[in-house]
Order: structure tokens, then sequence, then C-alpha cells
């Protein structure tokens, strides 16, 4: 029995293991038709043409890049005054505990919730924003997916912030304060300089949230494979593009590319979460 | 002197309000989202809704009774795998801190964490479906259940992590086997932390669609056969929300509506019992 | 121990679940793939189900989809709009049936403030629309094949198909034979490289973006168009007839003779009063039936259905504005129908 039980914990262990080995050797052997007739200039090829076996993942990419970084920028501001508020000026009390729940329930909400919202209500109020200062109003795009995604990834930096920020120790925080420091300058020159690399470890873990995220973004995106012009203008991602084409690729070139298209999406976030989770756990052992 | 102080105090309080303005704003979208859905669904939620399958294109009324079956029994048989595995998975890693297999189980769960729901769509597509050659529900609980390891494991290790090791070395020096110290001391007195890290996880896998999209695929009929198709709210919420039909936009709003607050009320029961343990979920 | 012995207990009471449930395994077909004649089918199968008791679980996910599924046997039966291509027959293997169901028109439909249904289209201008040459609704050789109609001077939204459909394979096959410019630069087939616009998701994905974006303009089945009371516009066909989509014109395009296999695209035809954007849609089969174990019973409930289709089925189509099949393709139909095989025995006599 003893030694049954503790092999069962050592297999199911293994299992761990084997089912992340499994997930990438999948898409690594469901690719090689696309690597081998592609290569790599795969990731820079600008047509992506099911009709004529033209396959190049560059409006993707670009609309990944696109959509996360402009939706790490409008959500860095509100995750870090979350962080900064709840870590520092607030961090006990009833007003910051709603606000901490709230924040929490955030990350909690569907995607498909917010890509419904998104669609119903968020568009209109682009495209009505986009009338009025002349762009072509087509209401969905990379901005309104940005927006959308910017709402959905704001929690991971936050909490993660606020962890950070309760743990600078306090007498060095006193230390500041005994010379004469304001509250504001504290958090400038103390708070932010120690907390550095942990906050950006939270951004890190948010924008591998955002490369990810399909549904919603699916949504509101626009879904062409046109190289995106502008940040209003309609695009695709990586994961939103499997989303729409994964149940129609009717050759094997097309399916292929799609999964390659899976395997990076698949390396970029594990790597990005990877140095995250390095560097905060740096950062907590410090 | 004094100028130059007040100067720097009233940037520290001007500072002060712009955080405390950005901190709140946040709270808006959600609750907007909320009431907005809430008011959209509440409409349209009444029992015929909850007992009958949608309608054909075109014929007023029908409801969204398969796809509240078919959450029910997708999330209830991923947790089936997911249970099992996930939190004996966390007590061989809270048990073994240092050996390499709980160094590459560790890494694999962090890896696992990461890797965005459409991938794992298309792995079990691939894994199931494509050599079954047939789309089912129990497609659908496989990749849901690879989403809820990672964060049952976790809750799991670190629960464990948090009992004092006194509880472990009494049981032992009471000669009791290995595996009835972990069954009937260690698990029981971490048995409300390990719960709610379920519970969480089944929160967090309620509205996935992604996954669902390759799998469990749809069903407009009502279904209990798991090695068949069958539908699910958030496949349901996605395919009728991006349709032109109103009487289709309104079975979203009402299966939103369901969704969301199964969700919400999921997460707000983890909140309380985690109160009494300090684990960062 | 014990938590184990719950868990294998709660295993065990699963496996039996989901097996007790087989009974119903037999009553129920699935298909897959094209949403043009989804509204169809979802009345058809819920009118079938409610005569027959059998259970045809049908997702619109496009043709191509619906092809593909097929190829990998995960369903019953595939749907399209467009005829198998060269290289999607290579690739699936065996011989397969095109069984014709109806035929129906797809429809430029468009959203313009005002009152302003059914404005002219020629060739030349639906074609230049979807190049992305004509940008705006104020062009020249827009209003003036519509002198009197309130036309408001928008930029123009071309909004297309993201998903590999039938839908657009019937569309680009107007395009391709009415414009040699769009012929060259993008040609046909189920997903093309679109020189402009958005994509929609299905024909509910585009009627959806055209019915939210004013000075949008997209291709749809008919009855998408209908059933959201979307205004769609007449098109000038190959005789110089200005023709609203209907089913009576509808039906006049589709009368030509249909080759023994049914695979053929109704655009562009020389009927002259045949609208010039139609097309059959077909649900699709192996020819051979007994593959993957199949048991002979579900190959027979199969055929029966689409039997059941071409014939009681018909009269579901007219009411939600497909085009029934003619007496002389439900000839042809019918033949096709009756090749299918179980182990190279006709299965229905």
């Amino acid at each position: 029995m003893e030694v049954f039980f503790k092999k069962t914990l050592i297999i199911i262990a293994l299992i761990m293991v084997v089912l992340v080995l499994g997930i990438m050797l999948t898409l690594i052997i469901e690719s090689i038709p696309s690597m081998k007739s592609l290569g790599l200039k795969y990731l820079w090829g600008k047509t992506w043409d099911p009709v004529n076996n033209v396959y190049g993942a560059y409006p993707f990419l670009l609309g990944t890049l696109l959509t996360s970084f402009i939706s790490l920028i409008i959500s860095i501001p509100f995750s870090f005054a979350i962080a900064v508020y709840l870590g520092e000026y607030n961090s006990k009390g009833w007003l910051s505990n709603v606000l901490k729940n709230l924040v929490e329930l955030i990350a909690a909400v569907p995607s498909v919730i917010y890509g419904f919202w998104g669609l119903l209500v968020l568009v209109p109020l682009v495209r009505a924003f986009e009338i009025k200062f002349n762009i072509l109003p087509y209401g969905i795009g990379i901005f309104t997916s940005s927006i959308v995604l910017a709402i959905m990834i704001i929690p991971y930096a936050a909490s993660m912030g606020r962890e950070l920020i309760k743990m600078v120790p306090s007498n060095l925080k006193e230390g500041a304060y005994s010379l004469g420091a304001t509250r504001y300058e504290v958090i400038k020159n103390v708070i932010l300089p120690y907390t550095k690399t942990g906050l950006f470890a939270g951004v890190l873990l948010s924008l591998g949230r955002a490369l990810g995220e399909t549904m919603a973004v699916t949504m509101v995106i626009g879904n062409t494979t046109l190289i995106p012009t502008s940040i209003f203008a309609p695009g695709n991602t990586m994961a939103s593009v499997i989303a729409n084409e994964f149940t129609e690729a009717d050759h094997t070139l097309y399916l292929s590319a799609l999964i390659e298209l899976g395997l990076f999406l698949f390396c970029v976030t594990v790597v990005i979460n990877m140095i995250g989770k390095f560097l905060i756990s740096r950062y907590t052992n410090k | 002197m004094q100028a130059n102080v007040n100067l720097r105090v009233a940037k520290s309080k001007a500072v002060q309000v712009v955080i405390f303005i950005f901190a709140f704003l946040v709270t808006l979208p959600l609750l907007f989202i909320i009431l907005y859905i809430f008011q959209k669904g509440i409409s349209v939620i009444n029992w015929t809704f909850l007992t009958h399958v949608p309608k054909p294109v075109g014929e007023i009324g029908g409801g969204i009774a398969n796809a509240l079956l078919g959450s029910i029994l997708i999330v209830f048989f991923a947790s089936v795998f997911a249970i099992p595995i996930g939190v004996f998975c966390g007590i061989y890693l809270s048990e073994n801190k240092n050996t390499k297999l709980a160094y590459w189980s560790r890494l694999c769960v962090d890896v696992l964490q990461g890797v965005p729901s459409i991938v794992i769509g298309i792995v079990v597509y691939f894994w199931i479906v494509k050599s079954v050659g047939t789309f089912s529900a129990i497609s659908g609980s496989v990749a849901l259940a690879i989403m809820m390891l990672p964060i049952i494991i976790r809750s799991t290790e670190e629960t464990l992590n948090l009992l004092p090791s006194s509880l472990k070395e009494a049981a032992i020096a009471l000669a009791m086997p290995y595996h009835r110290v972990i069954m009937k001391v260690i698990l029981p007195c971490g048995i409300s932390g390990i719960l709610s890290g379920i519970i969480l996880s089944v929160a967090r896998i309620a509205g996935e669609t992604a996954p669902l999209l390759f799998t469990a695929f749809g069903n407009p009929y009502i279904n209990t056969n798991m090695r068949k198709p069958m539908q699910s709210l958030p496949l349901l919420i996605f395919n009728y929300a991006t349709s032109p039909y109103d009487d289709w936009h309104d079975l979203a709003w009402g299966a939103a509506l369901i969704l969301l607050f199964t969700v919400l009320l999921l997460n707000i029961i983890t909140k309380i019992t985690t109160k009494r343990w300090n684990v960062q979920l | 121990m014990k938590k184990i012995t719950q868990i294998l207990s709660i295993a065990l009471i699963a496996v039996g679940f989901a097996s007790s449930a087989k009974a119903q395994d037999d009553k129920t077909l699935l298909g897959a793939g094209a949403t043009f004649p989804y509204p169809l089918y979802s009345k058809m199968f819920s009118e079938y189900n409610a005569k027959t008791g059998i259970q045809v679980n049908y997702q619109s996910i496009g043709s191509g989809g619906g092809i593909l599924q097929l190829t990998n046997k995960t369903v019953d039966f595939g749907a399209s709009d467009g005829p198998m291509n060269a290289d999607q027959t290579t690739k699936i293997g065996a011989p397969v049936l095109h069984i014709p169901i109806v035929s129906g028109a797809v429809v430029l439909t468009y959203n313009l403030p005002g009152d302003n249904n059914g404005i002219v289209l020629t060739p030349d201008v639906i074609a230049d629309i979807f190049l992305g040459k004509i940008t705006s609704w104020s062009d020249p050789r827009i209003v003036s094949k519509n002198k009197g109609v309130n036309i408001p001077a928008l930029p123009i939204l071309v909004a297309h198909r993201s998903d590999g459909s039938g839908t657009t394979a019937i569309f680009t096959s107007y395009l391709s034979k009415v414009s040699s410019d769009w012929n060259t630069k993008v040609g046909q087939g189920g997903a093309v490289n679109w020189p402009a616009g958005l994509g929609g998701k299905g024909n509910e994905g585009v009627s959806g973006l055209v019915k939210q974006t004013p000075g949008a303009i997209g291709y749809v089945e008919l009855i998408y168009a209908l059933q959201n009371k979307m205004d769609y516009a007449k098109v000038v066909n190959k005789k110089g007839k200005i023709i609203l989509p209907s089913i009576a014109s509808v039906t006049a395009a589709g009368n030509v003779k249909l080759p023994e296999d049914s695979k053929i695209f109704l655009t562009d035809t020389d009927a002259p009063d045949g609208y010039p954007i139609a097309g059959l849609t077909w649900q699709i089969i192996y020819k051979e039936q007994n593959y993957n174990g199949r048991s002979l019973d579900r190959a027979k409930k199969l055929l029966a259905l689409l039997w059941w289709n071409i014939h009681e089925g018909q009269q579901y189509a007219a009411p939600l504005n497909y085009a029934p099949l003619s007496k002389e393709a439900l000839k042809v139909a019918e033949k096709i129908v009756k090749s299918a095989t179980y182990d190279g025995k006709p299965i229905l006599k």
C-alpha cells in the first residue's frame, strides 16, 4: 500500500510532464508540413491567401503585437494606480477591500462575455468616435479589441504589484519619511525603484495573458487578413485567426500553417510567462 | 523654502488624488457590464427559457436548456478528470520539494498555466476528436480539465505548504503509515484551501469558449451522451451573439446573465473560504 | 484510501452514465458545413425530428469546414454551397456524392440611412466595390444608375466572410465571370485573399457587420437579408435586365440542364429572367457508406434523411425564400442518392 501510494504520486507528477511534452510534440508534428514547405519566411510573409496556398503570418504577428501593446499601454496606468493605492495608500479598510475584490472579479468575467459586451456596447461608441474624427467608421478593429483586452488584463499586473509594494521593508520607507520626503516622493524614489523588476514581471504576466486571449478579440477585431494600416483598422491576431479558420482549413498546408501559428503562440507565451515567473521568484527570495 | 515645501506637499496630494481616481475608474467597466447584462438578460429569463431548446431561425421563443445541461455535464466531467490528478500532483509537489521530478513537474505546471486556451483546443482536437472520429462532449471536458489542473495543483501545493510540519511529525510518531498520514491528517486539515482552489478552477473554465470550439462543437438538442457533440453556455453565447437575429441576441443575453452570475458567485465563495487560508491563488 | 474509492466510484458512475445513453446514440446524425442553407436546415431538421424522432445535429461552421470534417470522418454528412475542388477531392481519397438540396440567391446587402431599398448595381460596379476601387456611395457609376434614389455620400465599407464558405464560392465565381480584373487578381474559391474590407464569421457574421455599420455592403444569402429586414440590391444580369433576387428569379436562373453529378455553379447564366448570383447547395456524403465501422442501420438512417430532404423536406424551402429543386433536378438528385452503397450494394432501392 505504502509503495503503491508513493508510486501513484510519482506517476501523477510524471503525467504533468508528459502532458506538456505531449502538447508541444503534437503542435510540432502537426506543423512540420508547413515548416518544411514554408520555412522561416513564413513569419515574414505578408499575404495569407488560402486559395493560392500562400501563407504568411506577418499580418497576424503585427495584429497580435499591436493589440497586446496598446492594451498594455492603456492598462498600465490603471493597474499601477490600483497597486499603489492598495499597497501603499490604503492597504486596509473596507474601501480598499471592496476595490481589491472588484478588481479580482474583473479577471473572473468570462472572455466571451467581454466580447459580447464589446460588440454591442463598445463598438457603437468607438464608431461614433470615429465618425466624429473622420476615420473610416469600422467600429470594430485593433483599437476596440485593445480596449477590451486592457480591461481584461488590468487585474493581473495590479494584484502582482500590490503584493510587491506591500513587501517593501517599512524601515526603508520610514527612513525616507524621517528625512522629510512627501508620500509621492517616497513612492517615486523608494517604492518604485525597489519594486521595479517585480512590477515589470507583473506587466509581463499581463502581456502573456493578452497575447493568448482569443474569444473577446475574435468578436471585435474584424477578422481580415489584410495588414492593418492604422490602429483603427480591422485586423486579426494569431489566436483569432486560429479560432476563425481552424475548422475550415481544408488542405494539409493550410491546417499545418494554422497549427504552426499555434506553436509559435505557445512558445511566445511560455517564454514570456517563464521570464515573468523567474523575475518574481528572484524578487521575492532576495 | 516654505513655498518649496508647500509645492512638494501639494504635488504629493495631487498624485494621491490622481491615483485614487485611476484606481476606482477601473471598477466602472465591470459594474457597467454587470448592470448592462443584468438589465438585458433578466427580462428574457423565465421557465420556458430554462427548460426549452432553441427554436429554428425565425420562430419566436425557445430557450437554452441544451446549453445549460451541456455546460453542467462538461464541467462536471472535467472536474472528475482534473480533481484527483490535480490534488495528488499538488500533494507530491508539497511533499517532495527538491527532487528532480518535482522541479520539472512544477515547471510544467507553470508552462501549462500560460498556454493559451485556443492552443489546448487544437491539441485536444488531434488527440481525441480526430482519433476517435467524432466531436464529443468528453473531448471538451478533457480540454477544460487540462486548463483546471494548474490552478488545482497550485492551490493544493500552497495550502499544504502552510500546514505546520508538527502535524505530520505527530502523525508519523504515532506510527501511522505514510498514505494514512496524507489521507487522514494532511488532506483533511487543508481541505478548505484545496476546495476553494477547485471551486476557483471551475469558475475559470465554466466560461471558456475557445477550447470547446473544436471539441464539444455544439448541439441544438438536449444531449446527455458524452460521446456526442454537446452545446454549452459559452459556445451558445459566442454563436448567438455574432448572429444578426434579435431573438438569438436575447437568448445570448439571458445565457450571459446566467453564466456571469454563476462565475461571480463561485468566485465570491472562494473569497470567503480563502479568508481562513492566506493562500494567494 | 476512502477518497480513492470514492473517486473511482464516481468515475465508474460516469462511465455507466455515458454508456447508458447509448440507446440515444442511434437516433442522432451529425452534419456540419454551409451557413448558406442553415435557416432552412434548422427548420427541416426540427420538423424531421418531430416526425421521426431522429435528431439531426447540424452546425453551420462554413462549407470549407464541412468538407474538412467529412474528410476527417467526424461527421455523417458535410454541407457545402460550392462543389468540392480538385484539391479537396484528392485529399478525401474516396468517391463522394453531392446531393443538391435547394438553390438560393446571394444578395448584396447594404446599410444606408434613408429609404433606399433595391438600388441597382451593375456587374462592373459590384466587382470594383469588392476590389476596393469604388470607395464612396456617391461614386458617379452608382449614382447614374439610381437617379431619384436618396443615396447618402458615405464611405463604402466592404464586409466579407472570414471563414471558408460556399457563399463566397458562389459570389467569387460570379465576380470572376463578370470581371477579368477580379479573375486575374483574386480568382474564385471558398476563401480568397480579399483586396478590401472586414471579415465576419458566417452569413450571420457578415449580416451582423452590415447591420451594425452605416455605409457597409456585404454579400449574404437572401433569407439572412429578409429576416433581418436589411436592404438588398437589384442586379443587372447577363441579358441586361434589372433583376430583384427572389424565388422566381433564382428558379429562372437555375432553369438549365444539370450534369449527372450536379456539380455546377448557377452564376451569370443565360436565362433572361434569372438573378445572376445564385447557386445550388449540396449535402455531401461518402459513396461507400461502410467506413470506420459504420453500421448498415446508420447508413440507412442517413440515406432516409437525404431522401426526405429532397422530397417532403422541399415544402419548407419556399417559405424561407429558397428555390426548391425543379423536376429535372429532382430526378438527378434521386439518382445520386440511390447510387450510395454499403459494401458495394445499393442502400435504397
